[in-house]
């Protein structure tokens, strides 16, 4: 279970997640924390320092200005505004498909694979991760069913990805016999 | 149009007919053997003309006319031919017997040697009834030995009963039923004048019983319409247009249309056999006859498929097929009642300026009848669907399988009514028809004065035989309760060349209470009637004057140049009593009764009877039998037939005949019709049955559900079918002039044979039912 | 997991079919608790519709024995099985269920009329079961009116009607999308838990499957069950 969110915080650019939530109006450093933990945080809150460093960047680079300080200094105290490039640069984002991830190694596949060249039973194994998956996939559609949007939208990706584990798990069962002999071979 | 794409676009639809996998093949099944059984039924008519052209002249051929006035003398080619049918049961049995007076007397059609005297030579149907094992009796009226079979050519039909037996010293007499020929064959007489009220009768009867094999026709095209359809809307999905989709339909019409009619050549060839073979209602004839008039037939070959193409083309005007499927334009707008009521009105309309008109003024126009009739028919399969649909959207209330009906109705009214109208219109035709002939009945049929409570049978022989015989013979046969002989012997009042004479009748007191009122009646009493019959001036008066008592009279008295009679004298008793005739006296001639002592004994001789009157046993069930087995005994030429108060006329009697062949024919097909369409219905929803099963539906509820869903439309069919066809019935008796009565019984029962048609269809497609309901019709194909 | 079994409510044992050839169930077992969600899954051919249909009393299995509430279903007449079909359990097929002639709040009145409620009662409770699926504002319409997704919730609102104690569904969202078979399925798996009913769900989609509590793989007519098999 770690690893879906472990996944999703690797995945996510913050710059442009930030950007982007600053679109709809200009917004205070703690305003932006907010709104990020509440649409994409879940698990994982940001750091104040994480959007202070962010939003330096940003400054830097011309994509945000600074819309008005309020007393009392801090960067938490100031409002930021997107510029003109900076909605470029989010449309730019947006515009780039995200590179398809392939699983090409995987864990499974070795232990599979190790299983039947030393003759154990393979459908053991596939059994056991496919009870595993479901397993997951039941905590995954109990919290989407208590959730709201944003926990279902996250939740169905992760439910996508293991359903697709799970087919290959079933299609590698039926298979398993020609599998047995390519291995033997 | 182009007449390419036409031709491309029928033979596309023709090719899918055929190609279609094996529900393909299961529609085209279904609609050949529909198509074919209208078919074979239509081409069955097309022979008619020529059965009754053959039967005609092998009528002819055999006919041997005894009534004839000139008969020519004994030669070498020569026959003497008599009489001699009889009666098994209700079967007639034509019998001849032949003397041939040389050799070349000529042989009767179908027989190729003179049966020898005590031989015979029989039909092949005689033959199987006199070995079968009931027929003892008939064996013992006909004891001739079989020496072999009449050929086709000398009977008119496989079935019929026929004889020939030889004899010999057959004698010439004008009263005999015996004449001498040289040929066979009917006088040459003019042909004889058709009432136009029968001829009316028998157009009506050919429209009434085409019209429901049309319209079946016409529902056997469209088998499988639903599914074809869904074929239809893949067609549309993969760009056929709008024109193409109906005339792909209208060739795979076509395609069914043309199977069904080489289907249906076969039926008929396999039935010509069948026919052949068989018999209906006591009809038969031979394969031979049944040839199709080829006129006809080719009209049969060309209008059936022309008809199914049309028909299709129709049915899809109402169908719009979407790619995604098939949109019903009949849900959307609702139908419309004007044009539907065009036809009927028309109907009348072609029908009214015959109305009045009677049998005496002339023929009937034959195509306004046709037409009509035809149009009045034709206006029930179109409201029929108006009547349905504006009567089931105003159901609703009721219970489950009511409410599951009446929705589904509501929904494809069309579909209903489609299967009702078949039987609807045979219904309305046989209606309006049983009112045309109940109301023509009287003028058909006369009445003959005879009591059939008083006398069962009657006894006549071919030549006078003395009383005594005749009486001993028949009262001691079983199953005769009184036998009443009734004697007679000529009197005058001299020996030779009398002035006055007449006829006195002998019998017993009983015969004689058959013919007056007698106060008392012992043996030797005498009596004379205050009337007589037959004058213009009942007065008796010359006859009392003659036969007073005491007056000697001569008993068969003998006349200049003929034979000498013998003059056997008698005085007229004194107790002579004048008494009232009867009015439903059984013989009228003579008028002086006379008991048999009263007569002196040599007189005897001179008393002949014609026959007996028999009062029979209606326990003992073949009297009848023994009757005429007594009586063929006593004289081969006897005839013995039963008494019946009315008889009808025979012409009218055999249209009623052939309706009710024709109808028997027709609710059979309609029935056939109603039954598959009733099966495909259900084979469309076995899914969603098993459906209904598998959450419980009682099979009840289902099985009352399928049987509302048919009564509906066609407790409605029938009502509009009585409505026409009692308005067709009244305008035909206005036509033939005859006061309308209703004929509440025959109504009845006509719309009691169509719901017992659609009663047995329903009860037929219930096994079915009942399988589909099995829970296995959930599993996925 | 959600519910701590009082007891089965339904089991099967050694359940053998045959149809012509094949052996449809090979001594398949099965139970399920009151309340309790199972999936019934395996490939296609496997045997898991034949389960279902032995299980509701839609088909007599060739041998064994299957217990429902402490009865034997195997021994009942086809009435009996008729009856509890009409009163115990509630069915979800794929598709051709609806009766296409009736207006959908009639269809899922049905039940209920064929337990003899009158038809005005039958068709205000149907209406409150529309509502829970969110299918109120078809009552008028007919099936072939509405789409796939509300056409399956007017089937799941039909076999709910009746306050079933068993829901059978097989491919309940077979015909659908991912949305809407979601949507089905979370309204079919809310609304049998707030009436305690136990769901018996054939399915070969496992994201479907992950609304059950338990799984049940079929396989060449023998059943397993994942639950005890780690």
């Amino acid at each position: 279970m770690p690893r879906i969110h472990g996944m999703y915080s690797v995945l996510m650019s913050i710059g442009h997640t930030l950007l982007g939530l600053l679109e709809s109006g200009p917004r205070h450093g703690y305003d932006l924390k907010r709104a990020f933990d509440e649409t994409f945080g879940h698990d994982r809150p940001l750091h104040y320092g994480q959007v202070y460093s962010t939003m330096s960047r940003l400054l830097k680079n011309g994509l945000v200005e600074v819309d008005g300080i309020e007393a009392g200094g801090g960067p938490e105290r100031k409002r930021y505004a997107i510029t003109d490039a900076g909605i470029t640069d989010v449309e730019q984002w947006l515009a780039t498909p995200q590179k398809p991830e392939e699983y090409l190694q995987s864990a499974l596949y070795t232990k599979v694979v190790l299983a039947l060249l030393t003759h154990r039973d393979a459908a053991d194994i596939l059994d056991t991760q496919r009870s595993e998956h479901l397993r997951s996939m039941r905590i995954l559609t109990d919290r989407k069913r208590k959730g709201d949007l944003a926990d279902q939208l996250i939740c169905d990706h992760a439910l996508f990805h293991l359903e697709a584990d799970l087919r290959w798990l079933e299609l590698t069962a039926a298979r398993l016999d020609k599998l047995r002999e390519a291995v033997a071979r | 149009m182009n007449p390419r794409h036409w031709a491309r676009d029928l033979a596309m639809g023709a090719r899918f007919a055929v190609t279609g996998g094996r529900e393909g093949w299961v529609r085209m099944t279904l609609t050949a053997v529909g198509v074919g059984l209208g078919v074979a039924l239509l081409l069955l008519c097309t022979a008619m003309p020529n059965v009754i052209a053959s039967r005609n002249k092998v009528e002819d051929a055999r006919y041997a006319n005894v009534y004839s006035q000139t008969v020519p003398p004994k030669a070498d080619d020569t026959l003497l031919i008599a009489v001699a049918d009889t009666t098994w049961h209700d079967d007639d049995i034509r019998g001849r017997i032949v003397e041939p007076e040389g050799r070349r007397a000529p042989l009767p059609p179908g027989v190729d040697r003179f049966p020898g005297k005590g031989e015979m030579v029989v039909s092949p149907a005689l033959k199987d009834l006199l070995d079968s094992d009931d027929a003892k009796l008939l064996r013992e009226r006909l004891p001739y030995r079989i020496t072999g079979t009449i050929g086709e050519s000398g009977l008119i039909g496989s079935h019929e009963l026929a004889y020939y037996a030889g004899a010999s010293g057959l004698k010439l007499s004008v009263t005999f039923p015996v004449t001498r020929l040289t040929e066979y064959g009917k006088p040459d007489a003019p042909p004889e004048e058709t009432d136009p009220v029968l001829l009316l009768m028998v157009m009506v009867v050919i429209v009434v019983l085409l019209t429901p094999v049309a319209v079946f026709i016409a529902a056997a095209v469209r088998f499988g319409g639903e599914r074809r359809d869904r074929r239809l809307a893949a067609l549309r999905l993969v760009g056929s247009d709008r024109g193409m989709t109906r005339r792909i339909a209208a060739g795979e019409a076509l395609a069914g249309a043309l199977l069904g009619l080489a289907v249906g050549t076969g039926f008929f060839l396999l039935g010509r056999q069948k026919l052949g073979t068989g018999e209906l209602l006591g009809v038969s004839v031979w394969p031979s006859y049944l040839d199709p008039a080829p006129a006809l037939a080719a009209l049969v070959a060309v209008a059936v498929p022309v008809a199914a193409v049309l028909v299709t083309l129709l049915a899809m005007r109402g169908v719009v097929v979407e790619p995604l499927g098939v949109v019903r334009a009949a849900r959307q707008r609702r139908r419309r009642l004007w044009w539907r009521l065009l036809p009927p009105l028309a109907g009348l309309g072609m029908l009214y300026p015959m109305l009045g008109q009677g049998h005496e003024n002339g023929d009937f126009n034959q195509y306004l009848v046709i037409g009509g009739v035809l149009m009045l028919l034709i206006g029930i399969t179109a409201l029929l669907p108006w009547a349905v649909e504006a009567v089931v959207v105003r159901l609703g209330k009721g219970p489950l399988s009511w409410q599951l009906a009446v929705r589904r109705l509501q929904l494809s009214s069309g579909t209903a009514a489609r299967m009702v109208n078949g039987i609807a219109v045979a219904v309305a035709g046989a209606i309006a028809l049983q009112m045309l002939f109940t109301g023509t009945q009287n003028r058909y049929t006369e009445s003959t004065g005879m009591d059939p409570d008083r006398v069962q049978m009657q006894v006549e022989f071919s030549s006078p035989k003395p009383p005594s015989g005749i009486e001993r013979a028949f009262t001691g046969t079983k199953g005769v309760r009184a036998a009443a002989v009734l004697a007679r012997a000529e009197y005058g009042d001299s020996r030779r060349d009398p002035k006055s004479n007449s006829d006195l009748t002998v019998g017993s007191c009983a015969a004689l209470r058959e013919l007056a009122a007698l106060p008392s009646c012992k043996d030797g009493d005498v009596f004379i009637k205050r009337t007589r019959s037959g004058y213009s001036d009942p007065s008796n008066a010359a006859e009392i004057a003659l036969a007073k008592p005491g007056r000697q009279l001569y008993i068969d008295p003998s006349y200049d140049g003929e034979d000498r009679g013998l003059e056997v004298p008698w005085t007229v008793p004194a107790n002579l009593r004048q008494v009232n005739a009867r009015k439903d006296s059984l013989q009228e001639y003579a008028s002086l009764l006379v008991t048999p002592a009263a007569l002196p004994a040599k007189a005897a001789p001179a008393v002949f009877s014609d026959g007996v009157y028999l009062r029979l046993d209606p326990s003992v069930p073949d009297s009848r039998e023994y009757v005429r087995n007594v009586a063929a005994r006593m004289d081969p030429l006897a005839q013995a037939f039963g008494w019946s108060a009315t008889q009808e006329n025979a012409k009218y009697t055999s249209i009623r005949t052939g309706l009710f062949v024709g109808s028997a024919f027709v609710l059979a097909l309609i029935g056939a019709s109603l039954l598959v369409s009733q099966l495909e219905q259900l084979r469309e929803r076995r899914k969603l049955l098993s459906a209904l099963v598998a959450f419980g539906t009682r099979r009840r509820t289902l099985s009352l559900s399928v049987l509302w869903q048919t009564a509906l439309p066609v407790g409605l069919g029938l009502v509009l079918a009585t409505g026409v066809g009692v308005v067709l019935g009244t305008v035909l008796l206005k036509m033939t002039r005859i006061p309308v009565a209703m004929d509440w019984a025959s109504v009845l029962t006509m719309t009691g044979v169509g719901a017992a048609v659609v009663g047995v269809v329903t009860l037929l497609s219930l096994p079915p039912l009942l399988r589909m309901m099995r829970p296995s019709g959930l599993r996925t194909e | 997991m959600t519910t701590s079994p009082p007891g089965r409510l339904l089991t099967a044992q050694d359940l053998r079919k045959t149809y012509a050839h094949t052996h449809a169930l090979d001594g398949a077992e099965f139970s399920i608790h009151p309340g309790e969600v199972v999936a019934v899954m395996g490939p296609s051919g496997s045997g898991k519709s034949t389960l279902l249909h032995c299980l509701a009393g839609i088909l007599p299995p060739d041998s064994g024995s299957i217990t429902y509430n402490g009865r034997e279903m195997t021994t009942m007449s086809d009435a009996q099985r008729s009856a509890l079909r009409r009163s115990e359990f509630g069915f979800v097929f794929q598709f051709g269920q609806l009766v296409p002639e009736l207006t959908c709040v009639e269809n899922v009145a049905l039940p209920l009329r064929l337990n003899g409620t009158s038809r005005k009662e039958a068709e205000r409770a149907a209406l409150g079961w529309m509502e829970r699926l969110e299918v109120d504002d078809l009552k008028g319409k007919r099936p072939g009116e509405v789409s796939g997704g509300q056409g399956q919730r007017v089937a799941v609102a039909r076999a709910l009607v009746t306050g079933p104690r068993v829901l059978f569904a097989d491919e309940p969202t077979g015909a659908l999308d991912s949305y809407n078979g979601e949507r089905v399925m979370e309204l079919l798996t809310d609304a049998a838990r707030s009436t305690n009913a136990a769901v018996v769900l054939v399915t070969h989609e496992t994201r479907v499957a992950a609304y059950s509590d338990r799984e049940i793989v079929v396989r060449d007519g023998r059943s397993q069950d994942m639950e005890r098999a780690i």
